[in-house]
């Protein structure tokens, strides 16, 4: 049978055959290369690159802008910070009553997680912002809490699926090892499994760092004074000017990117540390 | 605590309604009609045992005969689905009793280690001292330091475990567990997930222990080990004891078919046999 089966393979490959694979595959990159050089030089020819340069890159506008823009740099950032800092806190919280064994801790926590993925985030801005203290006259003392409350509170809701991973991704002998040196499983999660877990979600968790930053532009719906400008505002207010262009659009872009990027490589950094830990 | 004075008069009050005679003031671990099952699967079908102090007792038998299990139920990891599990004195069984407290009598050491990646090894040998025993840190230190000598790992108390071979990360484990003064050590297959080269520093760890005088429950494969260290070897299959007795005997001349032809497979592991799929033990 095995002979047979030899013989066969060796008529198989004795067949002529057409153009190998390696040379398919260079043909068909060849072809690709020449269709973007084609694309580049039409677009360099027949673009108005004064044009272009004045209305997206106009120097004077960059220079009007430049002295407000580390305070909007700043302020997104507190945002930001609020809004995260209030998503972990209750994400983590809402993970462990997903793990509870109480039913209706573990229902609540699924409800709510259902609930504010599931409406925009402008709805729950709105709502923070304007429409809690209409309804119940609560004061929400500044912009910085309304805006951290609105785009935390739907923070958490991801964060806490993140982090429920993160902790059933250690290993149960992580917990039994903890149990029997006479750990209370409190105690075991505590010094052993959250511990454990935050280093497994820590890259997920800078991903919502930078989703964070750009939502945060949603607080220009609330109506900002003067100090309270972030980027997104900031470059909305640049539009005011007759020259502004789409300048003021690009930097504001630019300083989003330059809080954004670094943060992605560090997430990927991370991702690569956990996977050869784990490994 | 669960001292040893009390031992016979808590047993005794409570041989009333079970009908158990007490445990006799040496008895460490007795086990009664354990079962367990998993689902409708009946991994353990009445298991009675008992182990006294300074007893080495080792449990061998196939995979999946239930001795993973046994071990498992004996500090309650597992909850056993009938009977008694009495542990230096108190019913581990009844659902009042303080498991956290029994636990941190009761040494435990894992197959895959379990070292907590996230502490150093002197970090790992100090956190349930520190948060369960409530040792002050240089006392916790100094116990940590002594259990590594112990298992000739004191050089390396500032690694982590991820640094370590699984050898190293098994004597580690064993200190670990030392730490906490424990009045009885299980091993739960310790060498199974090691290099043999690297399995027999491990077993000169138990063997020292176990000359130390350590009560020990020991499930194995490495049959040199459990006849020349064991004082009694267990062998359980299909969820039941076969077999038990003096090592020599129980490994030397077994007595039941079963043991004949389990130990002729482990002893001489490289004869292949010849294809008689009906036979083969289901893993």
């Amino acid at each position: 049978m095995s002979e047979n089966q030899t013989a066969e393979a060796r008529q198989d490959m004795a067949e002529p055959q057409g153009m190998s694979p390696r040379r398919r595959a260079q043909l068909v990159r060849t072809v690709q290369y020449v269709v973007l050089i084609a694309i580049i030089l039409v677009l360099a020819i027949k673009m108005d690159w004064p044009r272009i340069g004045n209305r997206m890159f106009n120097l004077q506008v960059i220079g009007n802008l430049m002295p407000r823009l580390p305070l909007a740099l700043l302020n997104t950032l507190k945002y930001t910070a609020g809004a995260f800092v209030i998503g972990i806190t209750g994400g983590l919280l809402l993970a462990l009553m997903k793990l509870s064994s109480v039913g209706p801790y573990r229902w609540i926590a699924h409800i709510y997680t259902e609930f504010f993925r599931g409406i925009p985030a402008l709805v729950v801005v709105l709502s923070v912002g304007f429409g809690v203290p209409m309804a119940f006259g609560i004061k929400i003392p500044s912009i910085w809490a309304k805006i951290a409350i609105s785009l935390g509170v739907i923070s958490a809701a991801y964060v806490s699926e993140t982090i429920r991973a993160g902790l059933q991704a250690v290993p149960k002998g992580q917990v039994e090892a903890a149990r029997s040196l006479g750990m209370s499983h409190t105690s075991a999660m505590i010094h052993v499994v959250i511990p454990q877990a935050l280093r497994i979600v820590l890259p997920p968790l800078t991903n919502e760092f930078i989703m964070l930053t750009k939502d945060t532009s949603l607080v220009y719906a609330l109506g900002l004074m003067v100090p309270e400008f972030e980027l997104t505002k900031l470059g909305q207010d640049s539009l005011n000017s007759a020259q502004a262009g789409l300048t003021g659009m690009v930097v504001v872009g630019v300083a989003y990117l330059v809080i954004t990027i670094p943060l992605g490589f560090l997430a990927r950094h991370l991702e690569k540390v956990q996977q050869k830990r784990s490994a | 605590m669960v001292g040893k004075a009390n031992k016979t008069s808590k047993a005794g009050s409570q041989a009333g309604p079970a009908e158990l005679p007490p445990l006799a003031p040496d008895e460490v671990v007795r086990i009664t009609g354990l079962r367990k099952s998993f689902g409708d699967r009946e991994v353990l079908k009445g298991i009675d045992l008992t182990i006294r102090e300074g007893e080495v007792v080792c449990v061998i038998g196939p995979s999946g005969s239930g001795k993973s299990t046994l071990l498992r139920c004996v500090n309650l990891l597992e909850k056993p689905t009938a009977g008694r599990v009495d542990l230096l004195g108190v019913d581990a069984t009844d659902p009042d009793v303080d498991l956290d407290r029994l636990r941190t009598h009761v040494g435990m050491v894992f197959q895959q280690f379990n070292l907590f990646p996230h502490h150093s090894v002197l970090g790992n040998l100090m956190l349930a001292q520190r948060k369960v025993l409530k040792r002050p840190a240089d006392q916790a230190k100094a116990v940590a330091m002594q259990n590594l000598e112990k298992v000739n790992m004191a050089d390396r108390a500032d690694s982590y475990p991820a640094q370590l071979s699984g050898g190293q990360q098994q004597r580690v484990a064993i200190a670990r567990a030392l730490s906490m003064d424990p009045a009885l050590m299980l091993f739960d297959e310790p060498t199974s997930a090691l290099d043999p080269e690297l399995v027999g520093d491990v077993l000169a760890v138990m063997r020292d222990l176990a000359r130390g005088g350590m009560t020990m429950m020991v499930v194995t494969h490495e049959m040199a080990f459990a006849r020349d260290v064991g004082d009694r070897v267990i062998f359980l299959d299909d969820g039941v004891i076969q077999e038990q007795g003096p090592a020599a005997e129980v490994i030397g001349a077994p007595r039941t078919e079963r043991a004949r032809t389990f130990l002729r497979r482990v002893l001489h592991p490289t004869e292949i046999p010849e294809t008689d799929l009906g036979e083969t033990e289901p893993e």
